[in-house]
């Protein structure tokens, strides 16, 4: 089907007798622009040590089994290649990363872009501070071996990749009433 | 039973837990994979077993291999299975195990509905929480339909821990089930004002993440989060609430005006840098959506700035990043303020941090103007050098590309230079943007004509040198350079010296390891080149020379004949018979060089990319009418799609050029060329459509400088030693600040003619200060190519929005819902589906309710409200009587049957209720709503006393007076009531809540009011008082420091918000002298109480450092922090300035003593205060009165008030004619209560204060404000 369009393009052929070049595409000028970020959450929290062990992983949204070992892969070895003097806010594909080290342990949130990276930061800290009252100074091994129960603690600081609660009390008040039902 | 049961236990004994399991695998390092397959065997094994605590073990371990990142969808139903256990510690496991591996298309899912929602009703909350939290994880449309309703009833529940978490669920419902909104929001928008902070804060959260998506629906809940914003202390939710009013402001910007204030604020008084970083940068996002205009944006702007260079400045790399992530925003609109800070920026592209130098580089897009920009590159360049990754490399070599070649290469005056830069880029290996560079030198010599000569001889040196750069081909994608090098050789060869050599070059056999397009160009550009040289050999009349060129064609381009690709082929080969044919010709001494060279003649002119929108349609050309008639059976089908798609925007289409006559056409080119003609840059017209075969005029005669031939024109960049030492680019930086040196030598001479000529004594500003921008003219001109958009080119807005955006659904208009039931009603299908009773026999009474209750909605709401009201607390009764009959029923059966009917008989009053409310609501709002224009105006606001005449005054708005007050009035009551009764804490007496109810209505309507005094912070209170028309004199707080003839220091001093023992002081310093004052230094003799807050490792006697210099004239502004232990007594410190004055010739010491007057005023921070709650405290008697008289004070009552708030930072509470209540609070918590009465000049104030020995300092410095005046 002749397509009335395509004559318009030999309207411009005949008006452009002679020869030409286009001049050529520019190097996009706005370095700054980004693209709208869907949405603002807490993407993920993963727990590291140092040999690269998945500790501790909670998705916010939902990623393949399968993405999911290439994902944590990637992340820790952008993680732990970065020296002590580098900030903690890495930008990975199109979200970033927010990590801390707490001795052998990393502890790495993925966030969208729009999420401010120094809150999460201190989120962070603020979930070791509770790991550690729940625990009286926690250690890797603590968390291996109650996973179930940093669970509890960060389900009750991030629900839907929200910050909920950063009270440490309040978060812990559940807890301590599951471990008080449990001993009796 | 029993023995079963030890049974269980025994050979739990035997089982491995999750402990074990982890050990296990630590164990086993080397076979991990094969110790793991046996755990899942063995684990298999427990899930086939009866025993509920084997099973949950297994599923435990289950969990744990997950994260290691083992499939275990295969036990979904075992995990469905530990979920419904009725066990706490099993269940949690389930639930734990679900969210963990349960994703939307888990098809067990389905199986949990009717078990999710027997936890969602557990009387124990935590198994309501464990479910809710479960249910976050895994909520699929279903369950978010069917599921909807019983977590919208749990989001009253009387716990907060279970409200906080239902709340925060319905978020994710939204998202799956959209319908959802729109009844749910009411009951979500009360949650706004939950006692508890927890469901406050969850509320909060889900609101702004709906509104940052859709924010125009949300526009009129903004006073409520104005409100929210002044009074939370919770940094998290302020940083919410922060960010969605950064999504607000760009749909109304009057509230933008309203929200710069406090935000400053929060700036000034927060020690969270966080909160500090989320403010920065919605003033940012504020004063980009503002138009520019409004008078203290610069303050603002200035103000963050500075925040931003002291998180630069830190040592802290996290603050550092984010301060310069911050600044590349404020560079895109104020590009100016940022590129005083250009050391500071510099200095961070040597930081050790990737990410910083990374950060840093987007920034130096914005630093560069003309006269830096060969500095800058030089220094980008030495990075280049050093860089050690590739990854940083190539973004150097992007950046330094971008910050070239932006608007149009408008900062390079010296094209030689750029062209020398790209040669130099060529020599980085292993560089991914080899196509860039490429198409930069092609774009550079296209454009700029006179740079032509220049750039083919650099081209044709690469060519030379082409092994060097193509060291080890395929992989290097550097060889792309070479691409742009033999196009510029053969189109441009008129220019090149020795035209044979770079044929030669051109030719040589290593070429076909190229990449086949490059080839392809390699051998189209060498006819060219042979064209050119024919010419060239026929003129010297020389035909052996001629046909030798002819005779190395021949013997050369077999070669790439035998090419793989295609094109090389095609190419290579029709070349070669024309060759071949020419040297028959030549043979024969004929002359063929004009022939041969008419193959490539013309000239080459620059199109703009969408020029072929802007070539006009010929009359009577129809470009949609069909040629063929379409078939027509076809045509229904076609219909129809696009039936559907009635939003699509109309493409922009041709027909409308046709509408434009010939003469708007002329107009318009005029008008173009007009604008052009303007613009320095724009030297020659745009090549439109009817001009293009003309030749471009103009730009012969275009002044070049002539370029001094002293830079050898060689490329040494090829080679690794320079001849000259100095890489090639370094020369021309050199050459450039001689040229830059004449040019404006020339400029004095003839500024100084012009001044002999005029002799008025209009001092130019220009000679004497630095160089401005335009003073430099560029050597070479870029022929720039407009490019206009057609003018009927809409800029599409749903570009951006992507179509499978889940919030996409959620812009729901819930104004309409909360404005009037009228307008637009919850329809039926609208509600909440209510669970269904798919059990057999369902209850008729509960039917019946349900039909009475969608009939509810449809109801006139004219009925009196009393009588609404005996309903409602019937049905309050009934609801109470139903609890507790199935209490009573749950104590006796505990099967899961009485459980449900039990449910159903209780839900559908809880429904009924909610429909009610949704009715009640609306009506109470649509004051709120409509009072948005009303509060966004910065009209006065009046006080509750005078309400509807004022309002009917003051407001300009003609939507907003009277009617608003008058409709909220009668309204109020009902939603006050179903408030409490909805409040289940209410035992209280008939009679006694009647007595109650009456109060509440009272005090609900100084509450509804104080609502908009109170919001807007200090701003709002001054406007509070402010009823007449009388404009208040212009205040401030800031007062005389001290003063020499170098520098003026003013002075304010406020209390910090966040922290009870701090007290911020913002110094404004101004230069009054005409030399530059830098290494300011601030030092206070701290005493025992106050002490200035000094960096950590710094001494007790150091002095702080001023963040900036000031050159002549300037003020800047710079806060120090103090810490004070006892406020209750004013004092002054003794503080000394140190700085240096710089003047031309000489700098001296200076120093300025100043005193720093700490009055108890400045304890207080502005706290609003309700009506009700400035009654109780009161009353509480627990405060100490005092009382002072002010004689001849003679302002009008209001300036009084407002002066009292602003220089003392109280708020009004209440104000009744002449007398007012007003609150203000100490930093440390001391209530202050004022009643101001005046009679004629004589003022009273009585106050009430905890701490007398504050009380009486505040009211002495009262009087003495008043005595000044």
């Amino acid at each position: 089907m002749w397509c009335a369009r395509l004559i318009g393009d030999l309207v411009f052929c005949i008006e452009l007798t002679g020869r030409h070049c286009c001049s050529l595409p520019r190097p996009l000028s706005d370095p700054m622009v980004k693209p709208a970020t869907d949405r603002i959450m807490i993407k993920f929290v993963l727990m590291v040590n140092r040999q690269g062990q998945t500790r501790l992983s909670r998705y916010y949204h939902s990623v393949e089994l399968s993405r999911r070992a290439a994902l944590e892969a990637d992340v820790v070895r952008y993680c732990l290649s970065r020296k002590k003097d580098q900030c903690s806010f890495v930008e990975y594909k199109d979200f970033k990363l927010v990590y801390r080290q707490y001795a052998a342990l990393y502890i790495v949130v993925g966030i969208t872009d729009s999420e401010n990276e120094l809150s999460i930061y201190e989120l962070v800290h603020n979930f070791v501070e509770v790991l550690d009252k729940y625990f009286s100074r926690v250690s890797e091994l603590d968390i291996m071996f109650n996973l179930d129960r940093v669970h509890i603690i960060l389900d009750e600081m991030i629900q839907n990749g929200h910050i909920v609660e950063t009270n440490k009390s309040r978060i812990l008040a559940p807890l301590t009433t599951i471990d008080k039902m449990v001993d009796s | 039973m029993a023995l079963k049961i030890v049974k269980g236990s025994i050979d739990r004994m035997f089982d491995k837990n999750l402990q074990d399991l982890v050990r296990g695998i630590r164990n086993h390092k080397e076979d991990e994979a094969k110790y793991i397959s046996t755990c899942i065997d063995e684990i298999k094994q427990e899930l086939k077993q009866d025993n509920i605590a084997v099973k949950a073990n297994a599923v435990c371990k289950l969990t744990y291999l997950q994260m290691l990142g083992y499939d275990v969808s295969w036990a979904a139903f075992n995990i469905v299975e530990v979920m419904s256990s009725s066990k706490f510690t099993y269940k949690r496991i389930g639930y734990l195990a679900a969210s963990q591996c349960f994703h939307e298309n888990t098809d067990v899912i389905m199986l949990t509905t009717n078990q999710i929602r027997k936890d969602l009703s557990s009387p124990n909350q935590y198994d309501t929480g464990v479910a809710l939290t479960g249910l976050s994880c895994f909520v699929t449309p279903d369950l978010a339909r069917d599921l909807a309703n019983d977590i919208m009833t749990l989001m009253s529940h009387t716990k907060p821990y279970i409200r906080k978490k239902a709340v925060l669920i319905m978020y994710k419902v939204f998202l799956k089930y959209p319908e959802s909104l729109r009844p749910a929001f009411p009951r979500l928008k009360e949650k706004l004002e939950d006692p508890d902070p927890g469901v406050q804060s969850a509320a909060v959260n889900v609101i702004c993440e709906l509104a940052r998506r859709n924010p125009k629906n949300y526009l009129s809940l903004a006073p409520l989060f104005f409100k929210l914003m002044t009074s939370s202390t919770n940094n998290w939710v302020l940083i919410k609430i922060i960010k969605l009013f950064g999504a607000l402001t760009p749909l109304e910007p009057r509230l933008g005006k309203k929200l710069i204030e406090p935000l400053t604020n929060l700036i000034h008084s927060t020690s969270a840098m966080s909160l500090l970083y989320e403010c920065v940068n919605t003033v940012i996002a504020v004063l980009i959506s503002l138009s520019s205009g409004m008078p203290n944006h610069s303050a603002s702007i200035q103000l963050c700035v500075q925040k931003l260079r002291i998180l630069i400045e830190d040592s802290d790399q996290n603050l550092k990043y984010l301060g310069l992530l911050a600044m590349s925003k404020i560079l895109k609109t104020h590009p100016k303020s940022v590129q005083s800070h250009k050391d500071l920026i510099l200095q961070c592209l040597d930081d050790k941090d990737e990410s910083i130098r990374l950060r840093a580089l987007d920034l130096l897009y914005g630093m560069v103007s003309k006269k830096n920009l060969m500095e800058i590159v030089k220094k980008l360049m030495i990075h280049v050098d050093k860089a050690e990754g590739t990854t940083y490399r190539d973004e150097l070599l992007t950046k330094i590309i971008d910050i070239c070649s932006q608007s149009n290469y408008q900062y390079i005056t010296n094209f030689e230079w750029y062209i020398s830069i790209l040669v130099e880029l060529t020599r980085l290996e292993g560089t991914r943007h080899g196509h860039l560079i490429a198409s930069q030198m092609l774009d550079v010599a296209i454009r700029v004509k006179a740079i032509r000569v220049f750039a083919v001889a650099q081209m044709a040196t690469l060519l030379d040198n082409a092994h060097l750069l193509t060291g080890n081909m395929q992989r290097n994608g550097i060889c792309e350079v070479l691409y742009a090098a033999a196009w510029i050789c053969g189109e441009f060869s008129e220019h090149l010296e020795n035209p044979v050599q770079t044929l030669e070059a051109m030719l040589r056999p290593k070429v076909a390891t190229l990449p086949g397009h490059i080839q392809a160009v390699y051998v189209q550009n060498a006819a060219k080149l042979f064209a050119t040289i024919l010419k060239n050999q026929e003129g010297n009349t020389d035909s052996t020379a001629a046909q030798e060129t002819s005779q190395m064609m021949i013997d050369r381009l077999p070669l790439f004949v035998q090419s793989a690709n295609l094109e090389v082929q095609e190419r290579a080969s029709c070349i070669l018979q024309l060759v071949k044919y020419i040297q028959k010709l030549q043979q024969k001494d004929v002359e063929v060089a004009e022939e041969v060279s008419a193959l490539f003649a013309g000239e080459l002119n620059p199109v703009a990319p969408k020029a072929q929108k802007k070539v006009p349609v010929p009359e009577g050309l129809d470009l949609d009418a069909w040629i063929n008639e379409p078939p027509s059976e076809s045509e229904s089908e076609d219909e129809q799609p696009k039936a559907i798609f009635t939003k699509e925007e109309p493409k922009h289409s041709r027909p409308r050029h046709t509408e434009v006559d010939e003469k708007e056409l002329a107009r318009r080119r005029e008008a173009r060329k007009q604008e052009q003609a303007n613009n320095p840059f724009y030297i020659k017209a745009s090549p439109s459509s009817q001009k293009v075969y003309q030749e471009a005029p103009g730009v012969e005669h275009i002044p070049v400088v002539q370029i001094d031939l002293s830079v050898p024109l060689k490329v040494p960049a090829t080679t690794p030693s320079h001849p000259t030492g100095l890489p090639m680019s370094d020369q021309y930086v050199k050459l450039e600040e001689e040229r830059r040196q004449k040019e404006r030598a020339e400029k004095k001479k003839k500024e100084k003619k012009k001044r002999k000529e005029k002799r008025s004594g209009r001092g130019k500003k220009h000679d004497s200060g630095p160089e401005s921008e335009e003073d430099i003219t560029p050597a070479h001109v870029v022929d720039i190519v407009t490019e206009e958009m057609p003018e009927n080119a809409l800029p599409s807005d749903d570009d951006d929005k992507d179509p499978n955006d889940p919030h996409k659904a959620l812009d729901i208009d819930l104004d309409n819902l909360l404005e009037t039931t009228a307008r637009r009603p919850l329809a039926d299908s609208e509600k909440l589906p209510v669970r269904s009773h798919r059990a057999a026999g369902a209850p008729k009474s509960s039917a019946e309710d349900g039909e009475a209750e969608n009939a509810t909605p449809q109801e006139p709401k004219k009925k009196s409200s009393k009588e609404k009201r005996d309903k409602k607390k019937d049905k309050e009764r009934d609801r109470k009587r139903s609890k507790e009959e199935k209490k009573k029923k749950k104590h006796k059966h505990e099967e899961k049957e009485e459980d449900l009917l039990g449910g159903q008989a209780e839900e559908p009053v809880v429904q009924s209720e909610e429909m009610k409310e949704v009715e009640a609501q609306p009506t109470s709002t649509s004051a709120e709503v409509s009072d948005l224009d009303f509060w966004l105006s910065n009209a006065p606001v009046p006080s509750n006393t005078q309400e509807a005449a004022t309002v009917a005054e003051a407001a300009p708005a003609p939507e907003a007076p009277a009617g608003t007050a008058a409709d909220s009035e009668p309204e109020e009551p009902k939603d006050t009531e179903t408030e409490e009764s909805k409040s289940s804490k209410h035992k209280k007496k008939k009679q006694k809540k009647e007595k109650e109810e009456k109060e509440k209505k009272k005090k609900k309507k100084h509450h509804h009011h104080h609502h908009h005094s109170d919001g807007g912070g200090e701003e709002s209170v001054q406007n509070g008082t402010v009823e007449e028309e009388e404009p208040l004199p212009p205040m401030s707080n800031y007062c005389l420091l001290a003063e020499n003839s170098y520098i003026k220091m003013v002075c304010d001093i406020q209390g910090n918000l966040q922290d009870g023992s701090q007290v911020v002081v913002s110094v404004i310093f101004e230069n009054k002298s005409d030399s530059f004052l830098k290494s300011m230094e601030f030092n206070v003799l701290d005493s025992l109480n106050s002490k200035l807050q000094r960096p950590e490792g710094s001494g007790p006697h150091d002095g702080l450092t001023v963040p900036f210099q000031l050159p002549p004239g300037v003020s800047n502004e710079a806060r120090f922090v103090f810490t004070v232990q006892s406020i209750v007594m004013p004092q002054k410190l003794k503080g000394t300035l140190t700085f240096i004055v710089k003047n031309e010739d000489s700098s001296t010491h200076e120093k300025l003593d100043f005193k720093l007057h700490f009055t108890c005023t400045s304890y207080l921070i502005t706290t609003p205060c309700y009506s009700d709650a400035f009654a109780k405290l009161l009353e509480s008697g627990d405060l100490k009165s005092s009382s002072v008289r002010l004689e001849g004070v003679n302002m009008p009552f209001h300036h009084l008030l407002a002066r009292i708030c602003f220089h003392h930072h109280f708020s009004v509470v209440e104000r009744i004619d002449s007398c007012a209540s007003m609150y203000s609070r100490s930093i440390q918590g001391h209530h202050v209560c004022l009643l101001v009465k005046t009679s004629g000049q004589t003022v009273s104030i009585d106050a009430k204060c905890d701490e007398p020995t504050l009380l009486g300092n505040v009211l002495d410095e009262i009087k003495q404000t008043f005595s000044q005046c």
